[in-house]
């Protein structure tokens, strides 16, 4: 069901004129980016370090508006209550549509990678392909769990297109998706551990540069993500209910 | 099994909105005020109503959308609720309108999805499809994107989508909005059949004749509350011992139809537009003739056919409806 779910709604996602034209453009903004930052930082060898980190902050906005406006979206579309008539948990209801927010984000990974190769020859020799193979489809997975959290808690929040502008940022500086956290002041230390875009991040990071060992870097983005999910399910009980109670299923 | 289908009693919801957002107002709707109803399985049960009547809350009360202010709600003997999930296996929910459908996806990826999350076993799943696309004759479109469907095509995928599951309790909320004749004589006859082999169907339309075909039974419902409730055969009583003129006529104001309606004798008098002309039916007592008199309030304007027939339910119906709007005028003079 999930799968399916999730597949369907990549569908409907990537078919989006907006989305498809954002497609286009983004990577290729993103690639040209990635290789000045470090041209100018004099370290061509990272290059591809630097595309990859683009490639996740593609995947990461993707889930950050796809997934904090899911709700909103299925509302407007009127399939909202039409979905919540399912006999399943809310949660599960919900979930396909942010794994196909991370899902149709992914793309953003590839093309940046592949207009990196083309516009910019950075070449693409992966230190571990295989575990660069597993880890953004796993990162992906993460993403997508934590993404029923952004769900629920949006909903609930009057300013959330606000709070999804000003998350989009910051996000992926702590998270080190495109500079090294160490870097980073002291202070953002803990917030990045306890986020699931940071393991992510080191997981897929670590197969492409061969810096470091992969699997628990990935069990860690994992396990935090499921704490999202379970977290994310409750919130989507408790969002389902007071929808109900308040009429807000429907586009009012 | 439950004896009855569905049964509700007291059931209340209020709507609480806030406007303004400087000096915010909070405003309250009573949308439905105590209704009691019980269908049995297998009944097809008419809801019917003026706009604004509450029909939609009802049935969203019913099918677990809404949570009730007051009063309690079954379905198959399930609380709508607490058992909320239980009702959800065994109710099936079309609502008129053209929303509420993936446009992005094609009719058959739309139904695969909602087919996969109403829990419709993978192996049924494409003979199923197959099946409601023949049925509501999309088969062969089924691979275009919703996106370039009609309001009709949509309407009934709609239907398509309800029925997947094969829900033994069927909401239709106005389920033959957009739908060209042809196609609407099929939904009713694929209605009446799916209540002969069991299926309990509660139905809002605004169409009387669709009714008066289908219902075993309908209920009456005006401001939130039930006003009357029966075979229609029953509901015709209402009108027992009236007759109707109609009259064609172009150009007919608003005026006259309150000086029409004004006229001893004169019950009801209300006015539609048929295409370009309007139909004015007045109601009026058996004993009465009032041909004369309504023919004379009538001059200087142009007019068409003159009939005088026995009500229909639709008479019935309108005379029920204004019984409560001048009920509601009353009450609304200050004592
Ligand atoms: N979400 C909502 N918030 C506030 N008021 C609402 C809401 N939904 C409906 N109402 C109000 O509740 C009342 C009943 O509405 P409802 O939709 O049940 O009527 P209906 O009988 O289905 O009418 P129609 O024939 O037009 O479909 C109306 O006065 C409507 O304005
Ligand atoms: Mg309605």
């Amino acid at each position: 069901m999930i799968a399916v779910g999730a597949l369907l709604h990549a569908k409907q996602l990537s078919r989006s004129p907006f989305e498809i034209a954002t497609a286009l453009i983004v990577p290729v903004v993103q690639a040209t980016l990635a290789v000045y930052l470090f041209r100018a930082g004099g370290e061509p060898g990272r290059m591809l370090e630097a595309a990859v980190g683009a490639g996740l902050m593609g995947v990461w906005s993707s889930v950050l508006f796809g997934s904090g406006g899911a709700i909103q979206n299925q509302r407007w579309l009127g399939t909202l209550e039409m979905i919540m008539l399912a006999p399943r948990p809310p949660a599960l209801v919900i979930l396909p549509i942010t794994l196909a927010t991370a899902l149709t984000g992914t793309y953003a990974m590839a093309a940046t990678l592949l207009w990196g190769r083309l516009l910019y020859g950075i070449p693409l020799d992966f230190a571990d392909p295989v575990a660069f193979a597993v880890a953004v489809p796993g990162c992906v997975v993460g993403l997508g769990m934590f993404g029923l959290l952004l769900a629920s808690t949006f909903v609930l929040l009057r300013n959330a297109n606000a709070l999804t502008n000003t998350l989009e940022y910051p996000i992926w500086l702590v998270s080190g998706m495109l500079v090294p956290i160490t870097v980073l002041p002291g202070w953002t230390g803990p917030i990045a551990a306890v986020l699931p875009t940071t393991w992510g991040a080191r997981a897929v990071r670590e197969a492409a540069t061969g810096s470091g060992a992969v699997w628990p870097s990935l069990g860690v983005c994992l396990a935090i993500s499921i704490g999202c999910l379970a977290a994310g399910a409750l919130m989507m009980t408790y969002v389902e209910r007071r929808a109900r109670a308040a009429a807000t299923l429907a586009l009012a | 099994m439950s004896e009855y289908a569905i049964e509700a009693s007291g059931l209340r919801r209020t709507y609480r909105s806030r406007t303004g957002w400087l000096r915010p107002q909070r405003r309250e709707v009573q949308a439905v005020r105590g209704v009691d109803l019980t269908v049995g399985n297998g009944e097809l049960f008419g809801l019917l109503g003026p706009n604004g009547a509450g029909k939609t809350t009802t049935i969203k009360l019913l099918n677990t959308l809404l949570i009730p202010t007051a009063g309690t709600a079954r379905i198959c003997g399930f609380d709508v609720v607490g058992q909320t999930r239980e009702v959800r296996r065994r109710i099936g929910y079309v609502f008129g309108g053209d929303r509420g459908l993936y446009d992005r996806l094609s009719a058959r990826d739309n139904l695969r999805y909602f087919a996969e999350l109403y829990g419709v076993p993978g192996r049924e799943q494409k003979r199923r499809i197959a099946e409601l696309l023949e049925l509501v004759r999309l088969t062969g479109r089924e691979n275009e994107r919703v996106e370039s469907y009609s309001r009709g095509m949509r309407q009934r995928l709609h239907i398509a989508r309800g029925l997947l599951h094969r829900p033994r309790v069927l909401f239709l909320d106005e389920p033959s909005i957009g739908v060209d004749p042809v196609a609407a004589r099929e939904l009713r006859q694929t209605v009446a059949e799916l209540a002969a082999t069991g299926t309990t169907v509660l139905l809002t339309t605004h169409y009387m004749a669709e009714a008066d075909e289908l219902c075993g039974r309908i209920a009456v419902i005006a401001g939130g509350r039930i006003q009357a409730l029966g075979t229609p055969a029953e509901l015709r009583h209402h009108a027992d011992g009236r007759r109707v003129l109609e009259v064609e006529a172009y150009g007919v104001t608003d005026d006259r139809l309150a000086v029409i309606h004004a006229l001893p004798g004169v019950r009801e008098a209300s006015l539609e537009v048929v295409g370009a002309a309007q139909v004015l039916a007045v109601q009026s007592d058996a004993r009465v003739d009032v041909q004369a008199d309504v023919l004379r309030a009538l001059d200087g304007v142009r007019l068409g056919r003159v009939t005088a027939r026995q009500p229909t339910l639709e008479d019935a119906y309108v005379a029920i409806v204004n019984r409560v709007d001048g009920r509601r005028a009353a009450e609304a003079v200050p004592a």
